[in-house]
């Protein structure tokens, strides 16, 4: 422990060391934890020789790589423009609908991808409803007579992408300008800076590293998606690691292709941090008055209402609407195949994998801040990346220390009575497990973007007044991160809904959630059947969705209410 | 309030995880069947199964990943048996080394012995052949009789299918390769993928609504959709598609067209091993065939039980009676010619 402080640049007391030492070694413990599955992947990467790069080089490569790009970037563009633009326009502005936006802006985060790709598709496509009204007025009586847009494609594949995942940057984006002291916005205005000027040069870098992480997850996301691009016939790199794996018989092949992905993750976010050196984002004055809010009308209320109402209505009015119907016509499909166990099951996982895994990305976020050992920080980093693997993937990854640790339970479970395999075969541990392995990252990064506003004096003043760091965690950075943590919990909680690889393949027998029901159905392109599931998964979202939103509302310091 | 949040968390992942500990896996009357196939396609097999034996069935459904779950759980591996479609996938189980040989006077009397491994690993239980269905209006009789046909470029711009990498279409592609070699394949891949009306994509309903449609004249898919599309109460409209095409069974002239199978096999060390037999000799019986056949309108495997009247009113089925397992070896090398003529991009005129 001297050791230790003695080569610590900060001087420290030797008490506080102890306490450092504690938050290290659950830093370190949470990485091994989370790592161990990830390590998996990698081990299988390299315990087969048999070459596959050759083929794919000569053959798919460049097209998985140049598909996965574009949809990147398309989705990149995408959700940063959406997400930030309408985030600035309903915390700074009053126009028609404001208020209802708040909240409605993050409903689209409770449908599933590919529910929205079989949704605009079943719109979109020759016997959709927009064809069939261009039919009858042009009197087109042939896919042959007239030009339309293919919606099985690339693009087709962004926007849907885009509809479902810019609300994790309108989320992040607006806790941070809810988080932004008034006072830096206010100088720049007397300086002479316009609206739009002191959004661009204050506001939008203030808000930057909430951004990016939005980003950054939403992309992860892409990398991650394998419904929707299938449906869209793209082939994506993800679509390439399934074709290894499942058509030339190579798990090793296809953890390879996953280390690539996962390689690729990190270059991407090392070139963020940085990109991001030396910038501190804490705010450095305590004012927060209440926000300005800057009351648009006629055209530019307009635009305003639009272009928050675009987003709401595609990616959530109209999939409602749309399995709304279905779910008409085949409810008792759904109700027959108990239903109700379903949505208790998905309630249960969800909420519990969402708390643990936000009080675990807030210790490990805070063990970070409290450490000055580049380690810790490199763990943290190593704990949250296992969002970049496609789910499947890691599941698998997830199968071998847990059968190692079930086969550990049943030599001492002779002795217990407990059956054999209980672990896999009996218990939804796998899924909690493979769960936080997957969104601890979402966890994780909003505590850390968050913790990031909170002036290191804070920490300071709490300590000289005797706080231990986990009293002042309690007393001083948790309260001031509710909001954000709030997100993140309830960020967890949506996609747990939507979860779907994971909970398929580690699920004990006879256990079915709204998602794995859904499947069934939508693996043959049968979403109809089990609409109400689907409309079940993304009901489910709403009530969480607009508690966050109140709850965002009223973390901001010194707000009124 | 952050104490609350561990306790809560805390208590809740001990009440969820013990909730479901109880579940019993291994009594005496029980079977853990790992499911390749839709819990809906199969529960009203397995209910007339629990009803007569008394035997209860626990069923996860997945579509990747078992094997893997199998391996990782060794010799606690808790599934008896594994159900599951196409031949590469009961392949690769046996390659893998999981599969139990069973040595059954039922199976081997009820399962064509072209259907299942000589070492008794798996076992055939469904046929389904991949066919042509084309434009009633469009397409003349005799104008498609063979595979080899599709890529003749009087078909340009005239055919839909879905994924080359689709397991149907990777084990078609196999057995090409088994008949005409390599080469002479590729060739025709790259024929076929000239001719094709648009980029592969959907599934095999969506080719036969694309006929319907008008946006191509033939389609490729599987036997069962075509019974599925046309019994379709619930989606009357699925019925026109069903009636927008002539179904043709292929290289009736030669080798017969290509079929694949549904099948399974009984797991090492199964804890319910005798139950695990009991269940896939159950599924191989008349009953259990003619469930199949009428429900999910495959071709049965068992020679005494007929398919249903709608498969039957197709006509005859000349089958290719090349070896399932031949087919499986191949599928590798197949999917290597979807990716060398770069199949899934589609026509590029």
């Amino acid at each position: 422990m001297t050791t230790i402080a003695a080569e610590a640049p900060r001087s420290r007391s030797l008490r506080l060391t102890g306490r450092l030492d504690r938050w290290t070694l659950f830093a370190f413990f949470v990485a091994a934890l989370i790592g161990a599955p990830i390590a998996t992947v990698l081990i299988m990467a390299i315990t087969d020789t048999s070459d596959i790069w050759q083929h794919l080089y000569n053959t798919v490569l460049g097209t998985y790589v140049q598909q996965t790009l574009i949809l990147m970037i398309g989705v990149g563009v995408g959700t940063t423009v959406i997400g930030t633009s309408t985030a600035w326009l309903v915390t700074m502005c009053r126009f028609p609908g404001s208020k209802i936006f708040e909240w409605a802006l993050l409903l689209p985060l409770a449908v599933p991808g590919y529910v929205l790709a079989f949704v605009i598709t079943d719109q979109l496509e020759y016997a959709g409803t927009v064809q069939v009204f261009l039919r009858d007025i042009f009197g087109w009586t042939r896919p042959q007579d007239y030009w339309f847009p293919e919606i099985r494609s690339l693009p087709g594949a962004i926007w849907v992408l885009t509809l479902v995942l810019y609300p994790y940057v309108y989320l992040l984006a607006r806790a941070a300008f809810l988080e932004q002291s008034v006072c830096a916005l206010e100088v720049a205005r007397t300086l002479g800076k316009s609206s739009w000027g002191s959004f661009f040069s204050i506001a939008l870098p203030l808000a930057r590293p909430a951004i990016v992480v939005g980003v950054m997850l939403a992309l992860m996301e892409v990398l991650n998606d394998f419904g929707t691009v299938d449906y869209f016939a793209v082939q994506t790199f993800t679509v390439g690691i399934f074709d290894v794996w499942l058509n030339m018989n190579s798990t090793a092949g296809a953890a390879q292709l996953s280390t690539v992905l996962l390689a690729f993750v990190l270059v991407l976010i090392v070139l963020e941090r940085m990109a991001r050196r030396g910038k501190k984002f804490h705010n450095t004055s305590m004012k927060y008055s209440e926000l300005p809010s800057y009351r648009l009308r006629g055209k530019r209320a307009v635009g305003a209402f639009f272009m928050c109402a675009a987003p709401v209505v595609l990616g959530f009015v109209l999939p409602a609407i749309v399995l709304s119907n279905y779910a008409l016509k085949f409810y008792e499909e759904t109700l027959a195949a108990n239903y109700f166990s379903f949505v208790v099951n998905s309630l249960t996982l969800s909420m519990t994998a969402a708390v643990i895994a936000v009080l675990i990305g807030l210790f490990l976020a805070y063990a970070v801040r409290l450490s000055p050992s580049p380690a810790v920080k490199i763990a943290a980093r190593a704990a949250s990346i296992g969002y970049a693997i496609p789910g499947a993937i890691l599941a698998v990854g997830v199968l071998w220390p847990l059968g190692a640790l079930d086969s550990m339970i049943s030599m001492f479970g002779d002795y217990a009575g407990l059956a054999i395999g209980a672990l896999m075969a009996g218990t939804i541990v796998p899924i909690l497990y493979g769960y936080l392995v997957r969104f601890l990252a979402l966890a994780y990064g909003a505590a850390e973007s968050s913790l990031d506003k909170v002036t290191p004096n804070m920490d300071g003043a709490a300590r000289t007044l005797g706080a231990t760091p986990f009293g002042a965690l309690k007393s001083i950075h948790f309260p001031l991160m509710r909001g954000s943590l709030m997100t993140a919990g309830i960020l967890v909680f949506v996609d747990c809904m939507k979860e779907l690889p994971l909970t398929i393949i580690l699920r004990p027998f006879n256990f079915d959630t709204l998602a794995t029901f859904v499947y069934q159905y939508a693996s043959d392109e049968l979403i109809e059947e089990s609409a109400l599931g689907a409309l079940t998964i993304v009901g489910a979202g709403i009530i969480p969705v607009i508690l966050l939103s109140v709850t965002i509302t009223r973390s901001r310091p010194g707000s009124s209410s | 309030m952050l104490k609350r949040l561990i306790q809560f968390s805390c208590l809740s992942a001990v009440i969820a995880s013990s909730a479901i500990i109880a579940l019993p896996v291994q009594a005496a009357d029980e079977v853990n069947l790992y499911s390749y196939r839709q819990p809906f396609l199969i529960q009203p097999l397995m209910t007339k199964f629990t009803e007569q034996t008394g035997i209860k069935v626990n069923v996860v459904f997945a579509k990747k990943g078992m094997l893997e779950k199998i391996q990782a759980a060794g010799s606690n591996n808790p599934a008896d048996a594994v159900l599951t479609v196409d031949i590469g996938r009961l392949y690769a189980l046996k390659q893998a080394g999981v599969f139990d040989a069973v040595k059954s006077d039922v199976l081997e009397a009820n399962v064509p012995a072209n259907l299942r491994d000589p070492g008794g690993l798996w076992f055939g239980l469904t046929q389904r052949a991949r066919i042509a269905m084309v434009s009633k209006e469009r397409v003349k009789e005799s104008e498609l009789t063979t595979y080899e046909e599709l890529a003749d470029p009087k078909f340009k711009g005239r055919i839909c299918i879905r994924s080359g990498k689709n397991a149907y279409n990777v084990a078609l592609i196999a057995s090409m390769i088994a008949h005409k070699g390599e080469s002479e394949t590729k060739t025709w891949l790259e024929g076929l993928k000239a001719n094709l009306a648009r980029k592969p994509q959907g599934n095999d309903r969506a080719q036969a609504k694309a006929v319907y449609e008008g946006v191509c004249d033939i389609a490729i898919a599987n036997t069962y959709y075509l019974g599925a599309m046309a019994t379709n109460d619930k989606k009357p409209e699925q019925k026109k598609w069903a009636d927008a095409v002539r179904i043709t069974f292929l290289n009736q002239a030669d080798r017969g067209a290509h079929v694949n199978v549904s099948g399974a096999g009984v797991l090492k060390n199964a804890k319910n091993r005798d139950a695990a037999v009991k269940l896939v000799e159950w599924l191989s019986g008349k009953e259990a065939q003619a469930i199949y056949a009428e429900v999910n309108h495959e071709y049965p495997v068992h020679k005494d039980v007929q398919p249903s009247a709608l498969v039957a009113s197709w006509g005859d089925l000349k089958a290719d009676n090349l070896g399932m397992e031949d087919i499986a070896r191949l599928r590798e090398a197949a999917t290597k010619l979807v990716d060398e003529v770069k199949f899934n991009e589609g026509p590029t005129s």
